[in-house]
């Protein structure tokens, strides 16, 4: 059995406004191991960006983090400082972003900026570096890489860049990496080649990856496990296939009901949907956040939601206990 | 009704090319960059025409022409068959509107939604403030805002509420022919799936023509009844939907297909052969431009480019294919 490197518990963001707090993640628990890759699906604005950075250790002062678990390789990242936490960025853990653009600094060669993280946290030389670039560059499938190590950022196509990210995040051979909608921006071509490339690269490296992403067809291909958030909690959770074969969370099942699927909706015909908007989570938060949404909800969602668990790790949140056997 | 092919062509293309220059380095003179390469499309009423293709390979170039907003380098623009100039701008404007991809940053926060949705209106000098009043009524309704949203602010809205209202905006002056770009891809799925089902929809209650642009083959598959297929400046590949999906003939269109992810957890990520070869288009391959990653490619694929091949309803230029003995259909070279 291979070992959980990364354990939450309780996770919260709280944001300060003006008009009071913005509880945008509320209570989430997870778990990964070497290997494995998590999704984290959800409704915009529902704290899949803000998680991530959480863990990270990316959040901004003003912004307060609370957990009654963090931890990384069996480290409590609350006991860190913030020179430790630095430290295990870049080294143990990376991030990928969504816009490569906004990541790379366009004063720098590609070249340099991929041996920074390299040269800051071991003692290698340049050159060294620069080798272990190239070799990096290569692996993430971009030809000719001694020039390109010499060209700045503009220089390359939105598919490169991310590739470039990708290759930046994996320099110091991490053991977990968090790539917040790597493949947004690109076309299916250049997206499909990237997925191949990181699921390979977890296979070879043995790395957790936690993927964020509002595209289902990724989600299903490349996750073991999936999170789906919706108004800052984990609504659902469980393997990919229990996701998709038995969506539980009335919000997971419209969302697989929103998207068109070739050989199943039928061209033309109506697409599922999820009429309304998610609620203000600003001040206090009661009952399930979807019920003004929700084709099910009764008198009971506006009271506390249990959490229930079907067949090992499958788990939803919501006052209906039959759904799961519904579908099965 | 009569065939197919003698349906009559609301909005037509021919050899449209479009040239920038661009400078490469801070120093470098500017050099061509060809992001057309001779076009030619044909929008049928009521069609909903998918055009997909990789990025930066002329899609967006293609719609800003259609609307008037660039001017191509040579090459014609036929509405109803009459050729449009310059000049025609204003024509072009009322009968073709846009609905472009990102519903934050195409309204102007400072307006309140009556304003933005009755602009055109007062652009083309249409109707007075009564009559205008009651047609921004009739596309709130249209486009299932609520009445009182008229007063409100995009800020006060979400992404699927505004798009709504840009939908509402690009149908008040009653355009035959509408452009989208991109129309839900800065939208939650949630959100996506209302906007298609409302321009599906609308395209029957109107009779309204789309040319649908996107990223995402599923959705294209959905909506669309023609899908043309573009690779660096040129259309390679056109035919009706079902057809296309069915039996993609161009190894670059098969590629595409073959790197849709259906929500299948028994799949993984397909390898879909396709080198890493990006074109330059500054200084594009020679033959056909899509040689440096074909897996299929013959030796005269990278010096001459392909035949442009058409049966009685598609089209194709690849030199794998050639005209069958019946002149209609194409059959493999
Ligand atoms: N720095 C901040 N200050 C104030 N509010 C913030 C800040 N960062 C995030 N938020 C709010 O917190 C909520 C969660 O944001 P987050 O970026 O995590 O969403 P997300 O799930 O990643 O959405 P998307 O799919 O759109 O990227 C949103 O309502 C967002 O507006
Ligand atoms: N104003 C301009 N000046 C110079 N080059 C331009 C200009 N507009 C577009 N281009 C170039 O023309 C080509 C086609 O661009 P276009 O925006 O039409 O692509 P697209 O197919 O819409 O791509 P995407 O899917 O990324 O939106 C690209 O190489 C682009 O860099
Ligand atoms: S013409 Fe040749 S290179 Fe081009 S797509 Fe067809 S087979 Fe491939
Ligand atoms: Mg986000
Ligand atoms: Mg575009």
């Amino acid at each position: 059995m291979s070992e959980t490197i990364l354990n939450v518990e309780g996770l919260t963001v709280d944001i300060p406004l003006g008009s009071g707090t913005l509880h945008a993640v509320r209570g989430i628990d997870f778990a990964l191991k070497r290997g494995e890759t998590l999704c984290i699906v959800g409704e915009s604005g529902s704290g899949k960006s803000l998680t991530s950075l959480a863990v990270m250790g990316l959040l901004g002062k003003r912004i307060q983090v609370g957990a009654a678990k963090l931890e990384f390789e069996g480290r409590d990242l609350r006991s860190l400082t913030p020179r430790q936490m630095q430290a295990l960025r870049g080294d143990r853990m990376a991030m990928i972003f969504q816009e490569p653009m906004t990541s790379l600094n366009p004063a720098y060669t590609i070249g340099d900026q991929l041996c920074e993280a390299l040269q800051l946290h071991r003692r290698v030389s340049k050159a060294e570096a620069m080798a272990q670039a190239a070799d990096l560059l290569g692996k993430v499938g971009i030809t000719a890489a001694e020039s390109r190590l010499q060209q700045y950022p503009h220089q390359l196509s939105g598919g490169l860049r991310q590739r470039v990210m990708i290759a930046m995040a994996l320099m110091c051979e991490p053991d977990l990496i968090i790539a917040d909608e790597p493949t947004t921006a690109l076309d299916v071509t250049i997206q499909a080649q990237i997925l191949r490339l990181l699921a390979d690269l977890k296979r070879e490296m043995n790395l957790a990856l936690i993927l964020v992403t509002h595209d289902l067809g990724v989600v299903a291909r490349i996750a073991d496990k999936v999170a789906v958030m919706y108004a800052g909690e984990i609504v659902e959770s469980g393997t990919a296939k229990a996701i998709f074969d038995a969506p539980s969370h009335p919000y997971t099942r419209g969302l697989l009901d929103c998207i068109p699927v070739p050989g199943k909706t039928k061209p033309g015909e109506p697409l599922g949907s999820i009429p309304g908007i998610v609620p203000s989570l600003v001040g206090d938060v009661a009952g399930c956040a979807f019920r003004s949404r929700c084709a099910l909800a009764n008198d009971a969602c506006s009271e506390t939601i249990p959490k229930r668990t079907a067949s090992g790790e499958h788990m939803y949140r919501c006052v209906h206990e039959t759904l799961i056997s519904e579908v099965a | 009704m009569s065939g197919k092919n003698k349906r009559e062509a609301v909005l037509e293309l021919t050899g449209i090319t479009k040239t920038y220059q661009v400078k490469q380095g801070m120093f470098s003179k500017p050099q061509p960059l060809k992001a057309l390469g001779g076009v030619s499309l044909r929008l049928y009423k009521k069609d909903v025409l998918g055009l997909v293709g990789e990025s930066g390979c002329g899609k967006s170039t293609l719609a800003k022409i259609l609307l008037g907003l660039e001017n191509p380098t040579t090459g014609e623009v036929l509405v109803d068959g009459r050729q449009i100039g310059p000049a025609d701008r204003q024509l072009l404007a009322r009968r073709i509107q846009p609905i472009f991809q990102d519903p934050y940053s195409s309204l102007n926060p400072r307006k309140s939604i009556e304003e933005i949705v009755s602009l055109p209106l007062v652009v083309h000098k249409i109707g007075d403030s009564v009559s205008r009043q009651k047609a921004v009524t009739k596309m709130l309704d249209l486009v299932g805002l609520p009445e009182r949203s008229r007063r409100g602010y995009p800020g006060q809205l979400s992404g699927g509420q505004r798009q709504r209202v840009a939908i509402a905006r690009a149908l008040v002056i009653n355009p035959e022919i509408v452009i989208c770009d991109e129309p839900t891809s800065a939208l939650d799925v949630s959100i996506q799936s209302q906007i298609l089902n409302l321009l599906a929809d609308l395209r029957e209650e109107l009779g309204l023509t789309y040319l649908f642009i996107s990223h995402n083959l599923a959705v294209v598959e959905h909506l669309a009844t023609r899908v043309a297929v573009m690779y660096l400046g040129r259309i390679v590949e056109e035919a009706p939907a079902g057809e296309l999906f069915a039996g993609p003939r161009h190894p670059y269109t098969k590629a595409l297909l073959e790197s849709v992810l259906t929500p299948d957890p028994s799949l993984s990520v397909p390898d879909i052969h396709l080198g890493a070869q990006y074109p330059n288009p500054i200084s594009p391959p020679t033959g056909c431009h899509f040689h440096p990653r074909c897996a299929a490619a013959r030796d005269v694929c990278s010096t001459t480019p392909p035949p442009h091949l058409q049966s009685a309803t598609s089209q194709v230029d690849c030199h794998l294919f050639r005209k069958g003995a019946d002149g209609r259909s194409l059959v493999p070279a």
